[in-house]
């Protein structure tokens, strides 16, 4: 009983969080009961939110190293332009999954070599990143979307984005299988212990013999193939790509995260708070417009949202340890 | 045979010359209280035994074997026995006490997977044995921020003796505390030293470095100035040699400015 008792606490802020997205849907219900009352709103969360949830656990890494990363919307973007462009020249889906997430993992360690190697802050080295890579992706392009209709049939589209059971989307597991497994990166193993330290206390991890440069650039590298495979899955379920994708997810992932948890000062992060903040920012906009509010509500009510769930996390965090 | 020997050692920031040419040794089982001003270049010293950075010019022996400097690290020093508590602590306040005391030293398996269980145990035997936190009433998983600073001493002076190290060095590991765990960090060095092993003491309470060590050594401005063994002044008399030091160091100065 009382090991239960220590657990729950340990998880307040999630448990928190949890409720407060019932009580979101719950409203919704209430507000448009003949949308929320059916499943069909619920596939459409799994389809859309997966996208900025495995971004955000991206960036979820990123803050707990105590950087920040505003390039990420941009690769999704290239990542999924490199994809189909090795599919065209090898004729090979897997070719081209490799191709784009490498593209991300070298846009990654590009971000990580700046900031850590060079000393340029990692807003600054991302906001450049951001700008360049979706400038390089509108003139590689020609500004032109291109088709992934090849994809229609394919192994690889049913196991990333297929429908389980004729409904259920592939790629709403893979997030959830990413999140179990950072999860255990993040707080069971040697490199999260790292990355935790290094945004906390980065000359205390320095101190220990931790090289810090290396975990961060590790870390820039994990945001960069995430969001490559977001930029790959979201080409996959639409059958396109198109030189826009990804602008607009930048804020929304950020909302999600912080919404869920995660410090902006780094060394305390929270996975299961990225996962449920992502269903709960991705969940408002449907249910708004459905509320029959205008669209211009839903700016306001993420606002809001920010602002409440930071709060609370800010007055919960004192005196709890990862 | 030394336990550690530093031998003409030199270090440069840039153009400022933090170290110019000291020797430096530390005996088996020896408490050498190390003294001097602020930027007399004690931290510098300590920094480059423990391997933060290397030195410009210089050698370094631990236990006789020469060490290469390009290739030491704070985690050759630690496999060689060598032990530092920094002035800053180097703690993750936001982290739990266990992943504190196994930061950079986790015990994991072969794929690097943390041995939780294993480390929350050893940090709560150690805490209810060694540290005695609030009569051991802290969890392991409690957060360092939650600790008062003599208990966050506690855990990086505990991190130290939990890998048994032949050399514990203490960078001014009384700042801010009260009396009482001020007598704490005393009694602690007092027990390494029954215990065989090796200390360097850093602080400017002369009183406290006096009460622990068999020998002194005092730094100025990146020299090794004086030093001397207990049995060879009293606590007045290593007083007095300071406040001289720190007075010639004025007027030098005073010279200099009106140039």
């Amino acid at each position: 009983m009382l090991k239960a008792n220590i657990d729950l606490r340990k998880y307040k802020m999630q448990i928190g969080l949890t409720l407060i997205f019932a009580l979101v849907i719950l409203l919704f219900i209430i507000t448009s009961p003949e949308v929320f009352l059916r499943p069909s709103i619920y596939l459409a969360y799994l389809t859309t939110i997966p996208f900025i949830g495995i971004m955000g656990l991206g960036l979820t890494f990123v803050l707990a190293s105590g950087e920040i990363d505003l390039s990420f919307a941009s690769v999704m973007a290239f990542a999924g332009y490199v994809c189909a462009v090795m599919v065209d020249l090898t004729g090979s889906v897997t070719v081209g999954i490799i191709g784009g997430l490498l593209s991300g993992a070298v846009i990654g360690a590009l971000n990580g070599l700046f900031i850590r190697k060079i000393g340029i802050p990692s807003i600054v080295v991302t906001l450049g990143m951001m700008f360049l890579i979706r400038g390089a992706v509108n003139l590689l392009s020609g500004g032109l979307g291109r088709s992934f209709t090849f994809l229609i049939g394919t192994p690889w589209h049913s196991i990333l984005v297929g429908k389980i059971g004729g409904r259920f989307p592939a790629h709403a597991l893979w997030f959830l299988g990413l999140a179990v497994v950072l999860w255990f990166i993040l707080f069971r193993h040697r490199f999260g212990n790292h990355v935790l330290f290094s945004g906390d206390n980065e000359g205390a991890a320095q101190m220990m013999g931790i090289n810090v440069d290396w975990v961060k650039i590790k870390v820039f590298i994990l945001m960069g193939v995430l969001a490559a495979f977001a930029g790959i899955i979201d080409s996959f379920r639409l059958l396109k790509w198109w030189p826009t994708m990804g602008e607009g997810f930048l804020l929304t992932t950020f909302a999600s995260v912080f919404v869920g948890g995660t410090s902006m000062f780094g060394g305390e992060a929270t996975i299961l708070g990225t996962f449920i903040g992502a269903y709960l920012i991705g969940s408002l906009e449907a249910g708004i417009v459905a509320a029959g509010l205008s669209g211009f509500w839903t700016r306001f009510i993420y606002g809001f949202l920010i602002l409440v769930a930071v709060t609370i996390h800010t007055v919960l965090r004192k005196g709890r340890g990862v | 045979m030394p336990l550690v020997e530093m031998k003409d050692i030199h270090k440069y920031f840039g153009t400022v010359v933090a170290l110019r040419g000291v020797d430096f040794k530390v005996d088996e089982n020896e408490v050498v209280g190390l003294i001097g001003d602020n930027g007399a270049g004690k931290s510098t010293l300590i920094k480059i035994l423990s391997g933060v950075f290397p030195p410009t010019k210089g050698e370094i022996y631990v236990k006789g074997q020469k060490i290469d400097p390009r290739r030491y690290s704070v985690r050759e020093a630690h496999r060689l026995g060598i032990e530092t508590v920094f002035q800053e602590q180097a703690l993750g306040i936001k982290q739990s006490i266990w992943r504190n005391l196994f930061l950079g030293r986790e015990p994991t398996d072969r794929l690097g997977f943390l041995k939780v269980v294993e480390a929350r145990d050893e940090t709560h035997k150690l805490m209810r044995e060694v540290l005695r936190f609030r009569g051991g009433g802290v969890s392991p998983d409690a957060s360092v921020r939650t600790l008062s600073g003599g208990e966050r001493q506690g855990v990086a002076i505990g991190r130290a003796m939990y890998f048994e190290a032949d050399l514990v060095i203490l960078d001014e590991p009384t700042r801010a505390l009260s009396v009482q765990e001020v007598q704490k960090v005393l009694n602690f060095i007092r027990e390494l030293k029954r215990r065989g092993k090796s200390c360097v003491y850093i602080s400017h309470t002369i009183a406290n470095v006096y009460a622990v060590s068999d020998r002194f050594v005092i730094l100025d401005r990146g020299k090794v100035v004086g030093e001397y063994k207990r049995e060879e002044v009293s606590e007045p008399e290593l007083n007095e040699i300071l406040i001289e030091l720190h007075e010639s160091r004025a007027q030098e100065e005073l010279q200099t400015d009106s140039f």
